[in-house]
């Protein structure tokens, strides 16, 4: 595990971390946030990476819980940062979520049924539906747990 | 209390920029019932369809709608509403100043310009490919650059030039599809498409979209959300359509 993270774990941060900021640059979020919500997308994903890695289940329950603890990982981290530049939480968790989001998979479904593989265009919009599904809860549990946070505080 | 009919045009507009620019319908709505409550009406009845918007003020028996044609994903201009409903309601500014500043934050030009977005479209691209599937051979990170570059150059084009709903996901998609069709070719099938193409396809996918879609029907916008939904499909039909006009013929 320890050699996981030192190798492919800190490549897919490097990664991610130019992915959200490249898709916060096509979003046109401002400028200070760009740093910033490349940190959380590259926290985000590399959640969902280490728990694909270490999780002993099928594909599709190993994207669920990643993208669950991803999501919320994602969702509470956007809300500190949101805090702490002053801007909407939607500047941070938009950006992040793109390495998570089923926007390859939902272009999978539509490909495979147009080519003729019904079978695989399902396995692939049972992904999309699991992911979403997932992501919004996680968004949800995160909101929770931001205000739990800020009611600390006060 | 202030001038009702200022005051409903100016939380309309400010509806209308969240909503064009990729907000959920939650936010919109909690922004524009904070803007009349803040003015002297907390009473006020806010409605919000991912397809026009309404605001009616109760006590001065008066309402208004707004129909929103297009949306898109400007999260600058989110940002600069956001700011403005917080000094407006910090009575740094008033609502005159407000509804002024609202409009020239609708007709404002992007902030980076086309030269960031293509270097931006490269970059999500190729980490993503990478990130993904693992491929990484100097062939398969080239053709999945120039792919990139070239659908998200076609998309953004065609994009200004005529509002075609969903002809620009499709040529995007396309081209993607016939550069790395020219790729493989040219090396003799010595590259990965199927790696190829899902990197050079994640800045046109609406993966955003259909996690939206989600988010809103799981607030109870049981209108608005499968709306989103129908509007994602479409794009990733056409966007699957153009892929495989030209995976035939690998």
């Amino acid at each position: 595990m320890l050699h996981w993270i030192f190798t492919t774990g800190l490549l897919q941060t490097i990664l991610a971390y130019l992915a959200t900021a490249a898709f916060g640059v096509l979003l046109n979020i401002p400028r200070r946030a760009l740093n910033l919500s490349g940190w959380v997308g590259a926290a985000g994903w590399l959640t969902y990476e280490a728990l694909y890695q270490v999780l002993p289940t099928t594909i599709n329950i190993k994207l669920a819980i990643g993208n669950l603890v991803a999501a919320v990982v994602i969702g509470v981290f956007s809300g500190l940062a949101a805090h702490y530049k002053r801007m909407p939480m939607i500047i941070f968790n938009i950006p992040s979520l793109v390495p998570l989001v089923p926007g390859g998979q939902s272009y999978r479904v539509v490909r495979n049924l147009v080519t003729g593989h019904p079978a695989i265009a399902n396995q692939y919009l049972a992904q999309v539906v699991i992911i979403a599904g997932v992501i919004a809860i996680g968004f949800l549990l995160a909101e929770f747990i931001n205000r739990l946070l800020w009611q600390l505080r006060h | 209390m202030t001038d009702a009919n200022l005051l409903m045009n100016t939380t309309l507009l400010a509806g209308a920029i969240l909503l064009e620019n990729g907000a959920e319908i939650a936010r919109v709505e909690d922004t524009m019932q904070r803007i009349a409550t803040n003015a002297g009406y907390p009473d006020a009845q806010v409605f919000v369809l991912l397809t026009g918007i309404t605001v009616s003020l109760p006590t001065v028996a008066a309402s208004q709608v707004r129909a929103i044609h297009q949306r898109g994903m400007d999260l600058e201009k989110v940002d600069q509403v956001n700011t403005l409903s917080r000094r407006y309601a910090d009575h740094e500014i008033d609502l005159p100043a407000f509804a002024t500043a609202l409009a020239h934050v609708n007709q404002a030009v992007p902030t980076f310009p086309l030269s960031w977005l293509l270097v931006a479209a490269l970059i999500v691209s190729v980490t993503l490919m990478v990130a993904f599937t693992g491929h990484a051979t100097l062939i398969d990170l080239t053709t999945c650059a120039v792919a990139g570059v070239v659908g998200f150059a076609a998309f953004f084009a065609i994009n200004r030039i005529g509002r075609i709903r969903f002809l620009s996901e499709f040529v995007g998609a396309f081209l993607i599809g016939l550069v790395t069709l020219i790729s493989f070719w040219i090396s003799h099938g010595h590259l990965h498409p199927d790696a190829i193409i899902i990197g050079a396809v994640m800045p046109l996918v609406p993966g955003v979209a259909i996690t939206n879609a989600v988010r809103d029907t799981m607030t109870g916008n049981l209108l608005s959300g499968p709306a989103r939904a129908i509007e994602a499909l479409l794009s990733a039909c056409a966007i699957g359509l153009g892929i495989a006009l030209t995976s035939i013929f690998y």
